[in-house]
This record gives C-alpha cells, structure tokens and sequence, in this order.
C-alpha cells in the first residue's frame, strides 16, 4: 500500500514561516502548583537523610534490603520486615556524562549523573545519585564513592542533602 | 483459549515532521482514513476504536484521548485510550486485537498520534515529571540521562564501543531514505557521521537519538470472517505480549531488558513460535537510540546476550541480510512520534509480509514478523507477530 501512494498526509512547518508569520498559534503558560507527601517509607527516608544517614528496608521471604525503601515488597507483595541502617558510601554502577540540563539547556561543567550501589543493601540495589570532585574521564564503572553530605543545618530532609557522592579510596 | 483469529487489513500513516501544521486531531483523521480508504471500508464499518497517545504534558490538552477521539474516528462508538508511554504504538493493537479476538468486535479501528511539538521550548522538559516526585526529581534528571546510564551499562557489560553501536543509527537513517514518510533519512551518514556528533549525554551523542516529531498512523484489524471478505491478503496477528518491570529502576540491572524477555515468550508462546531466530524474518524493534535496537534484538531472544553488535557489523540485520531489522529506517530515520512510531513498526511489518514495501521490500518473501516496543521508566515491553498464512 505504502508503495502506490505517491504524497502522504502532513505538512511540515518551516523556520521560516513563522518569521513570515504565515502560522498562526496561541500559547499558555500553566502555572501548576504541587505538594507531594513523602508518604510512610520515603517519608523516613528523607527524615533519616536530615540525620546524614541513609536507611533501606529488608524482606524477611525474597531476603531483599532494598533502597530506596518501600513498607510493601513489590517482588512478595507482603509488608517489609525491618528497617535497617545503610553505609552512605557505595560503587557506581553506570553513570553518564552530560551537557543537558532537564530542560534540554546545555552547561559548560558536566554533570556526572550515576546509579551507585549502596553497600550495605542487597546486591544491585543502586539509588540515582550525581558525583562530584572528579573529573569526568576518571569516573569508572565499580568505583568506590562516598556521600558529600550538606552541613547538618542546612539539610531539610530531602535526596539533596546529599550534595553528591565522590571517590574514596 | 477460544480466541478468534484476527487480521490487519488496512494501514495508514502521515508523514513524521518536527513541527506539523495539522493539529493531533487533523493527524489522526488523516492516518485513520487513509487505513480506512486503503481497505475501502467506511466508519460505519468500524465497531470500535482503540487509541494510543503519550504524556498529556507534550500537548497541554488534558483528557487528550477525549480530545483526539472525532479525529480517530470515534464518533458515538465504543472507544478506549490505552497508554504505556514509549511503548504505547504496539500496545494499543493489542487493546484492539482482543477487541476483536474475544468477539466483541468485528471490525476495530486503532490510531496512534503525537504531536510533541506543541510543548515550549523543548518537548524534553515534560519527561522531568515522570521521575519519582521524592526521591529524584529534585536531582532535575533529564530523561535523556537514564538512557545514557542504561547505554553505559550496558556497553561496559560487554565491552562495546561507541563505533560498534554507532552502525545502527547508520543503517536505520540509511533505510529511511526509502522511507516517504521519513524525516532523518540519509544515505550517505556514516558512522564517523555519527561519533563526531554532538555529545548530549555520553555516551548518547546528537546522531544516537531519535528526533521530536508530529505523526499519525493507524490500523484496520478485522476477525477471519470479514478480513477474508474484505481483502485475499489478510496479515494475521499471531501473537502479542506485553510485560512490565518494577519502577524502582535503579534496583534493576539495566544492561538486559528482562521484561522485553517476557513479553517475547507471552507472543511466541501464542504464535506456536519454537526457534525465533529461524522463524521470524523480519524484525521492527524500537529504537529511539541506537543501542536500543541491540538491547531488544536480545531480549526478543533474536541475538545473544552481547553478540546483538557483531549481527548488525556482519550486515545479517541490513535490509537485504538474512534477518532484515528496521527496514523501515525505525524511530533513528523515520523518525518518533511516540505512540505513532510504535504503530509505525507494526504497518511496516504488514507493509512488508505483503509485498507492498516499495523501495524498503525486503528479499526472501518473508511470511513471519515482529514488531516490538518499549517505555515507561526504562520498564515495559509490548510484542506483536504478525504472519501471512496459515
């Protein structure tokens, strides 16, 4: 079918037709307002990353301690058993070096976001973090990197108390 | 499992462009009566309508399955929007496949459209809110960076380097340049082309990813009893999948898409599919980056864990190889409209196993095909097989 129809549907607009103003369009600019509760398991999460410490939860069945934590285990569909207390350094798992911010604007310093394994939970179990103090071509997949924390006062009990992680011997 | 036999009978599609005059509406009326004209059917034929669109938030239009629904040809019918981000362009054929599989329907019409364009300035900016609102969010992650991780770790689990992913951007934008609907394709790039492009997120460089796009493109599917009236060239559905990950990314080892697996064995398990790799001959995986051509080649079983890169350098996956993937020039040169592109690769399968492919026909008359996508937080994997006889 594709090969008897010689001129398919859609018109692609130009740069130049909008300099032109040969396009008409409207725009509008949401402003949407939110407020997330944590909830009961990041909720502490986030209360123990004011205190400088990272905590997961464990399942007693699958023997899983997972973090970020959960109060369900998505994999035995059951409450988690216990709460317990993570290191807060860890490897890095995979990592990028980018030049995009969120919104496609492009920075100079690359930001060095990494998924690092946190020691202390089960294997693979990797938060998405950022690193910091290194340079770019030294970052390494297996890399030992510890947590920067924010000074005590100044953390509010969110994932950016921690500033970002770097590489500790 | 007392389901009917269900057939393609009709495609139709829009061109890919970055920025389209015609609303989504217009786009989805335009691919959903060409699917309609090119089986002579008529609305009144259609029993039902399945559609498929991504995140609100590149429209701005709240309830946009509501808003699409006249130009998708849903008018006083039974309709039902269906979405699972990415791999929402092969998920909805399934919506109306059991439409139709289960008897409700006879004749359901299904419509995938995008317009990504109408998000300022950079349709990138919305994929900020499908990250965890607590936990990373406010690390600002551009979706474009998971990719690179997921890229990454995946090249360090093997060995690969960017040269030997880069052949896949080549050969797909190559294939594109066939395609009447393309918007990237080149026959001329090269794979220097493509490592000395520019870097976004290493490893993912300008010429890995696939490009923002406005498209439409839509289906026919129809039971034995009217396909078999209506065309002598039904392409039959013979088997779907769909499987989903844990959202906890970050848990998840991302150098193998085990839920692409499992998807795979649902469809194959139904199609009575034993050997894939000598039973299914042509091949439309997803591939909004290059890499993730290989990762699904591999978790569709169609290659060995890490040995995806050497089929592609031997050329097996080149048009005219002996498992043709991505003739149609995929997400990389036709181009992704989201949902669009998926349903993009089921058209092409039925294009092809009917010979109708023009200058993208591969040799070999193939009988057996898949297409296959993928979405959500790195996390879903949606399977159709098609085949011709039988």
């Amino acid at each position: 079918m594709t090969s008897k129809i010689k001129e398919f549907p859609g018109v692609a607009l130009r740069e130049s037709d909008f300099a032109e103003k040969k396009i008409l369009y409207t725009t509008w600019e949401p402003n949407a307002r939110y407020a997330w509760d944590a909830g009961i398991a990041i909720g502490r999460y986030l209360a123990e990353l004011k205190q400088g410490r990272i905590i997961g939860t464990r399942c007693h069945k699958c023997r899983r301690t997972v973090v970020p934590p959960r109060n369900f285990c998505e994999w035995c569909f059951r409450p988690m058993d216990e709460w317990v207390y993570l290191e807060d350094y860890g490897v890095v798992n995979t990592y990028s070096i980018t030049y995009v911010k969120w919104n496609m604007v492009r920075v100079e310093q690359p930001i060095l976001p990494a998924v690092i394994e946190i020691a202390g939970a089960s294997k693979g179990m990797g938060i998405m973090h950022l690193l910091g103090e290194v340079e770019p071509d030294e970052v390494k997949i297996g890399m030992k990197v510890q947590a920067v924390w924010k000074p005590a006062k100044e953390r509010v009990g969110a994932i950016t108390d921690i500033l970002y992680f770097k590489p500790v011997e | 499992m007392g389901l009917r036999k269900v057939a393609v009978v009709g495609a139709g599609m829009t061109k890919f462009v970055r920025r389209a005059l015609e609303t989504g509406k217009e786009l989805a009326y335009e691919a959903a009566k060409m699917a309609l004209d090119s089986c002579e059917l008529t609305l009144d034929d259609v029993d039902g309508v399945a559609l498929g669109t991504a995140p609100e938030a590149f429209d701005g239009v709240h309830m946009k399955g509501e808003y699409l629904s006249d130009g998708a040809g849903a008018w006083r019918k039974p309709f039902m929007r269906c979405y699972v981000g990415g791999g929402t362009g092969v998920f909805t054929p399934i919506q109306g496949w059991y439409h139709v599989a289960s008897g409700l329907f006879d004749v359901c019409l299904v419509v995938c459209e995008e317009k990504m364009s109408s998000c300022q300035p950079h349709p990138q900016g919305a994929f900020l809110t499908i990250f965890d609102h607590s936990t990373e969010r406010p690390l600002e992650p551009n979706l474009l960076w998971i990719f690179a991780l997921e890229m990454n770790r995946y090249m360090h689990m093997h060995g690969l380097q960017k040269k030997d992913i880069a052949l896949v951007s080549v050969k797909n934008k190559r294939n594109a340049a066939d395609h009447p609907c393309a918007m990237l394709g080149d026959p001329n790039i090269t794979v220097e082309d493509v490592l000395n492009s520019e870097v976004l997120a290493w490893p993912v460089q300008r010429l890995d990813v696939s490009p923002i796009s406005d498209g439409a493109v839509a289906l026919v599917l129809a039971s034995e009893n009217v396909a078999k009236r209506i065309t002598d060239k039904p392409v039959w559905i013979k088997g779907v999948g769909w499987s989903l990950d844990s959202a906890y990314w970050t848990n998840r080892d991302l150098y193998y898409p085990k839920y692409v697996e499992y998807a795979a064995r649902m469809a194959y398990e139904m199609a009575g599919i034993r050997e894939p790799r000598k039973e299914i001959h042509i091949v439309e995986p997803y591939d909004p980056f290059d890499y993730k051509e290989l990762h699904h080649l591999e978790g569709l079983l169609l290659a060995d864990k890490g040995d995806a890169p050497r089929l592609t350098a031997e050329g097996v996956t080149a048009r005219t190889g002996n498992m043709p993937v991505c003739p149609s020039g995929g997400l990389l040169g036709v181009g992704n409209p989201i949902a669009a592109a998926g349903l993009m690769k089921v058209a092409e399968i039925f294009w092809q196993l009917r010979g109708e492919a023009g200058k993208r026909q591969v040799p070999g008359k193939p009988i057996t095909g898949l297409a296959q996508a993928w979405g959500d937080l790195m996390q879903v994997g949606t399977v159709v097989i098609l085949g011709i006889g039988g």
